[in-house]
């Protein structure tokens, strides 16, 4: 085992009668990028509030490198909440200096990172101005400016590619991958699957306040059912439902989409594929994230079963 | 992979929040220009009164040398009526009419024949002035009247000094004077505006970071009791400064236009005790409005939040200016200058007056100083409580019970 990074154990939260996270379990080592995905609700928000402090958890720890995190080894993270928050009068710079001077920098040490930052993120020109005069995507820039001006150690993001333009989502994603080259275990939620997909390590998909499937990209797509894409124009649009284990998935521009159950010989696809007509396209495929998601959130399991550690 | 430590003490964090408080307010014109407003208030009330009541509070009245006698006695009538009279001898007539006519002289005295007395003056006579000079006539025409059987005036003018009748209080009254009672209600004032405003700023400042959701941000490296306690800190900080300024600005006013003709020592406790009755009235109501305040989370809902507070103060604050000028020693105001939540407003009017009694001063402070910690302990529950829960307005209990 390496070293440990951003662990969570088995946290729980309960508003009333409603439960918010059950047992929520998962790890993010250093120099790993960590993609949390799920619908609206699931829980990713409180997950990363209870990780901050923001929010207690009624069970379950949270720790890093091994102990039990505290309000010192908070310092330590950069946080973005998904409710974006900054003084709406104050002056980017000064805003930005006080934000890391409350993660424990002195004065001289936090206007040199703010200027580095500004720089890098390209809003130096707007340091002077009131953050409600900045228009939204340099708002953006400017909160993840202050998720990293203390230097974290550890980076937890909620939502930080949303309502970013493409060149900004380059910088952040640029941003995520050297921060994590330096070794900083990092976690951001996203909705932007494809981006996920890109960029992250490893994955945990939550449902109800529950880790539903967790681990590499690749090994999560080698666990969902094997995807055929067939183009066969001639063919009548119900070929495919007289074959014995396939279940048809929805066409891509006009081309099948179909899912094999375990054990089906896609020989036999091909054969009744050719027995319409013409075939101009065959090809095996993996499910893609985002199809894995919409298996994962919408499969009624009661006890959401942990796919991979 | 081992961090350096970032370390920010208890003191370092509430020193921090609170500099930003005291930067921010300091940097914004609303309240630059409050101040300067209130300060020219002050200022001015002073040169109003000043000009109000004359140029000198003495009066000065010239005689010629051949009076020098009637006019010697002037202003030891006028001190006896709680005038200042100055006299002047002038070389004649036509020089002291012509004194009077530019303003070097507010009357002329000339005395007739069988010592009639005359005042000359350039269109009215000041009413003061009328009764000392009343007062001399009549005087001198009893003299006359003794002389004439045979007495003797300085023997009569001593007995009837000497015969008063024998007051014996029971419980001496406190001799209230008006110039205190203008302090008084002046002290009222100061007070209650600045705990009203610096309180809703409080209020005000919390609800900006809840609804600008910056609250987060901050509570992800400091604990809740500490962005209180910062704030707090900081905006009672730039009230003290505010407070200290008019204060000050008022009393060196008041007694630069000798308006103001109590003793500098009686001025000056007069502003510490104002001080040491912001200070308690501002840590007192200000925790309550930082709890009240993290129940809502838009602006405009902060005065439906802080009613219930602002009652206790606005209710001080009436009955404390209605009741107290005219009646000081008020029985009922005795008893609720002693009771924490109106003590802040009652109190200070009551000390500015003068004539309370020692035990009932320190009484006041130290059952207000009891109730601020009770009260930061509730208020600081409910900001936990409640700072983050955005949206619909927290109910007060749930906000108390939740953990």
């Amino acid at each position: 085992m390496t070293t440990p990074g951003l662990e969570i154990d088995r946290v729980s939260k309960r508003y009333g009668n409603v439960v918010a996270l059950q047992d929520m379990t998962f790890e993010v080592r250093p120099g790993e990028l960590f993609g949390f995905v799920g619908s609206n609700g699931a829980g990713k928000t409180t997950t990363m509030r209870i990780a901050l402090g923001v929010l207690a958890a009624d069970a379950g720890e949270v720790r890093w490198a091994g102990k039990p995190i505290t309000l010192e080894t908070r310092r330590h993270i950069g946080y973005m909440p998904e409710e974006r928050g900054l003084y709406p009068r104050m002056k980017v710079a000064e805003q930005l200096v006080y934000l890391a001077r409350l993660h424990g920098l002195s004065a001289p040490a936090a206007r040199r990172s703010v200027d580095s930052w500004l720089e890098r993120l390209g809003v130096a020109a707007r340091r002077d101005d009131e953050v409600m005069k900045l228009s939204l995507g340099n708002q953006q820039r400017v909160q993840l400016a202050a998720a990293l001006v203390s230097d974290p150690r550890i980076l937890v993001l909620d939502e930080p590619f949303s309502g970013l333009d493409p060149v900004a989502v380059d910088v952040m994603s640029q941003v995520l991958l050297e921060k994590c080259a330096q070794g900083v275990p990092a976690v951001f939620s996203s909705h932007q699957l494809d981006l996920v997909e890109r960029l992250c390590d490893r994955v945990g998909i939550v449902r109800a306040g529950q880790m539903v499937a967790l681990g590499a990209i690749d090994e999560l797509r080698a666990g969902g059912a094997e995807q055929l894409v067939v183009d066969a124009p001639a063919a009548p649009p119900d070929w495919a439902y007289q074959v014995p284990g396939v279940t048809v998935r929805g066409t891509e521009g006009g081309r099948l989409v179909l899912e094999l159950a375990p054990g089906t010989d896609d020989q036999a696809v091909l054969h009744a594929a050719l027995a319409t007509g013409p075939v101009r396209e065959f090809a095996r495929r993996r499910p893609s994230l985002t199809e894995l998601f919409r298996n994962v959130v919408t499969e009624h399991t009661e006890n959401g079963k942990v796919v991979a550690a | 992979m081992n961090p350096t430590e970032l370390t920010l003490g208890n003191a370092a964090a509430v020193r921090l929040i609170a500099g930003r408080e005291i930067t921010v307010r300091l940097r914004s014109k609303a309240f630059r220009v409050l101040t300067i407003v209130m300060v020219v208030i002050v200022v001015g009330l002073c040169i109003a009164l000043k000009l109000l009541h004359g140029t000198s509070s003495a009066t000065k009245v010239g005689y010629l040398a051949a009076d020098r006698g009637i006019a010697s006695a002037l202003p030891v009538v006028g001190n006896s009526i709680g005038d200042t009279i100055d006299t002047v001898q002038v070389t004649d007539e036509a020089t002291g009419k012509q004194q009077v006519t530019n303003g070097d002289l507010d009357a002329l005295l000339l005395v007739g024949p069988n010592q009639k007395l005359g005042v000359v003056v350039k269109k009215n006579i000041d009413q003061n002035l009328l009764h000392a000079v009343n007062v001399l006539a009549g005087q001198i025409a009893f003299d006359e009247q003794i002389i004439a059987l045979h007495g003797d005036p300085a023997k009569v003018r001593a007995a009837t000094l000497a015969a008063t009748a024998n007051v014996q209080p029971l419980q001496p009254p406190y001799p209230y004077q008006a110039q205190q009672l203008i302090l008084g209600v002046v002290a009222g004032v100061l007070i209650y505006v600045s705990l009203l405003m610096n309180g809703q700023i409080v209020a005000q400042g919390v609800v900006e970071e809840k609804s600008s959701r910056v609250v987060e941000l901050l509570l992800a490296t400091i604990r809740p009791w500490q962005l209180m306690a910062g704030k707090v800190a900081g905006i009672g900080i730039v009230g003290l400064i505010q407070m200290l300024v008019i204060g000050v600005a008022g009393v060196v006013a008041g007694l630069a236009t000798k308006v103001l003709t109590i003793s500098v020592s009686a001025a000056v406790g007069t502003v510490i005790w104002l001080v040491v009755w912001y200070l308690l009235g501002f840590f007192m109501y200000a925790v309550v409005f930082a709890g009240l305040g993290a129940l809502v989370s838009r602006q405009e809902d902060i005065a439906g939040a802080t009613t219930p507070a602002l009652m206790f103060l606005i209710i001080g604050y009436i009955l404390g200016v209605s009741i107290l000028p005219s009646d000081p020693s008020n029985h009922l105001m005795e008893v609720l200058s002693m009771i924490p939540m109106f003590a802040p407003t009652v109190m200070p009017i009551r000390l500015a007056m003068g004539g309370v009694p020692g035990w009932e001063a320190a009484l006041a402070v130290v059952v207000v100083m009891g109730l601020i910690p009770v009260l930061i302990w509730l208020a600081a529950r409910i900001y936990r409580n409640a700072v983050l829960r955005t949206g619909a307005r927290v109910k007060l209990r749930q906000a108390l019970r939740a953990a």
